[in-house]
């Protein structure tokens, strides 16, 4: 269950999607989100289903490493599906006591799988194709303006790419430490929710105990290999725009525009449908 | 040339109570001296809590002692404005490869210390291939290192102190979370670099017969230094060795036990060779 999540695992690969520069990669999935979440009708999503499968099959990663992120989240998608069908109001078209399914519901559901589903896989993708350094070095340089007011860019830039490397160690080590404790006899596996909930002390304290002798360890090595903050630090592979982000940057435009359109477009078609009515 | 001085180096952990007052010290390091030459092989041996990990954090300003002081290449591991240039002098590797691992691929967690110090880039790349070449891991320099052996992990947080250029290297217990065979690479790639590169190594351990090839051991035993001197002077002392709770190796103590017995043999025998020659003659 829990090498499930994608999140922060690194694939490698030979393709143009990872050769991108990670700022493009920031802006376009953030972009993407966006666009998401502003233009919700079926033609909108098909054109983003579509942008998003032809940047999956440029990163050459296989595609059930993608969808392995969703299992993670398949319970939250449960959850708004069924809160969507049965709590939608609208044109009723089943009826049972104080359950009742509506059209709105059912299209709500279904359009709330795409987005999630949709969004999930970008973030996977960014995270896939990008590791986690050069994602770091990407938000650092994109933010860079936010430390004339102070913000320590370079501090929470570093604390992140640290907080990523260790998500896949430290899950192993809650694996170890799983069976280390069914092992005495502890039960991960009961039906009841306070059992489980209950069950997890004997998961989480040792977790905590060993991430923090992990990071003074970390800490104590980072020291002696000179790190001293941000100033004066360089770059074995510093970012600079190359021809390839460009393009992107145009492709990634081209496809804000594409959406704005569509967007606008079927608002005025179900305006005069409306109207027609 | 002295590369390393120590002088009646004592550090004492102050254990306090929830009110912060006093419960007791304990005096981790007692009066330790000792002197490094540029360019040797120097083991600390010692059995858990002995104190040697303490020392070794001295030798690039992590701590700093109670009493006495450490001078590296000259410099006082006390003085504040020289302390990066302390850590640049000396590298430090510690007992878990995943603890001192920054990146999540081999080359750029390579390239980690050598950024720090500010290395322009183009340098910075041919540290990095130079340094994966001397440890041998330069095919995996684009790969994860959760996927490596601990073996190969701890031959990438060397070759990541190493492109540092270091004049000397400190390893603290490297072997210890490792399987025989990562512990015979870890070994040789010390070894290598020894011989080739010059490089100061000082490598603390427990394990015996990792120090064979030093050129010279120090023995720790509840802070203090014990006995030093060769391999082979330290290595003939059995049962001193096994007061201290160090585990001669097995062809060692075999050797000794033989000598005990009547055979003639010679004072030490450090391998299996050595001990077949002597006793086919």
């Amino acid at each position: 269950m829990l090498k499930d999540v994608t999140l922060g695992q690194y694939y490698q690969a030979d393709s143009p999607i990872h050769k991108l520069d990670p700022r493009v990669k920031l802006v376009g999935t953030l972009l993407y989100m966006i666009s998401l979440f502003i233009f919700n009708n079926i033609y909108c999503y098909a054109i983003a289903a579509v942008f998003l499968i032809t940047v999956i099959i440029l990163t050459k990663v296989p595609v059930w490493y993608m969808l392995k992120g969703l299992k993670a989240v398949l319970f939250i998608m449960l959850f708004t599906v069924v809160f969507n069908i049965f709590f939608t109001p609208g044109e009723y078209i089943f009826e049972f006591g104080i359950f009742h399914i509506s059209r709105e519901g059912i299209k709500g559901a279904v359009f709330m799988i795409i987005r999630l589903t949709l969004l999930i896989v970008s973030a996977s993708i960014m995270t896939l194709t990008t590791t986690p350094n050069r994602l770091t070095d990407g938000i650092e340089k994109l933010f860079r303006p936010l430390k004339l007011i102070k913000v320590p860019v370079h501090e929470m830039a570093m604390m992140m790419s640290i907080a990523l490397r260790f998500i896949p160690i430290l899950m192993e080590e809650a694996d170890k430490i799983m069976k280390a404790q069914t092992a005495r006899g502890a039960k991960f596996d009961s039906k009841k929710f306070m059992d489980r909930v209950k069950s997890l002390i004997p998961l989480i304290v040792p977790l905590f105990i060993s991430a923090f002798r992990r990071a003074s360890d970390l800490a104590l090595a980072m020291e002696a290999r000179c790190y001293h903050g941000g100033e004066g630090r360089t770059k074995m592979k510093p970012l600079k725009y190359k021809a390839g982000d460009i393009v992107s940057y145009v492709i990634l435009a081209l496809y804000i525009a594409a959406m704005v359109a569509v967007g606008i477009l079927s608002a005025r078609l179900a305006f005069f449908q409306f109207l027609s009515k | 040339m002295r590369f390393i001085k120590a002088e009646k180096v004592t550090f004492e952990y102050i254990r306090r109570d929830e009110d912060g007052n006093v419960e007791g010290i304990n005096r981790a390091v007692d009066s330790v001296s000792l002197d490094v030459k540029e360019g040797d092989f120097i083991s600390i041996l010692g059995a858990n809590g002995s104190g040697k990990s303490t020392f070794a954090k001295h030798l690039n300003s992590i701590l700093l002692p109670t009493e006495g002081t450490v001078w590296v290449d000259g410099m006082d591991t006390k003085d504040e404005e020289k302390i990066l240039d302390i850590r640049m002098a000396t590298g430090m590797v510690f007992q878990n490869p995943d603890n001192q691992i920054i990146g999540q691929v081999v080359e750029e967690d390579v390239a980690f210390g050598p950024e720090n110090m500010g290395v322009p880039t183009q340098e910075i790349i041919e540290r990095v291939e130079e340094s994966l070449k001397t440890v041998g891991m330069l095919d995996y320099r684009k790969d994860s290192p959760n996927k490596l052996s601990g073996g190969q992990k701890q031959r990438v947080s060397i070759a990541g102190v190493l492109a540092m250029h270091p004049k000397c290297i400190v390893l603290d217990e490297p072997t210890a979370m490792l399987d025989p065979v990562g512990r015979k690479e870890v070994i040789r790639a010390l070894r290598a670099l020894n011989d080739v590169e010059k490089i100061t190594i000082i490598l603390i351990t427990h394990y015996m017969e990792e120090t064979i090839y030093s050129d010279k051991i120090f023995v720790m035993n509840k802070g203090k230094i014990a006995m030093e001197g060769t391999p082979r002077e330290i290595f003939s002392r059995v049962e001193e060795l096994e007061e201290y709770k160090l585990e001669v190796p097995q062809i060692t103590k075999l050797a000794y036990e033989l000598k005990k017995q009547g055979l003639r043999l010679p004072d030490c025998v450090l391998t299996v060779k050595e001990l077949a020659d002597a006793l086919s003659r």
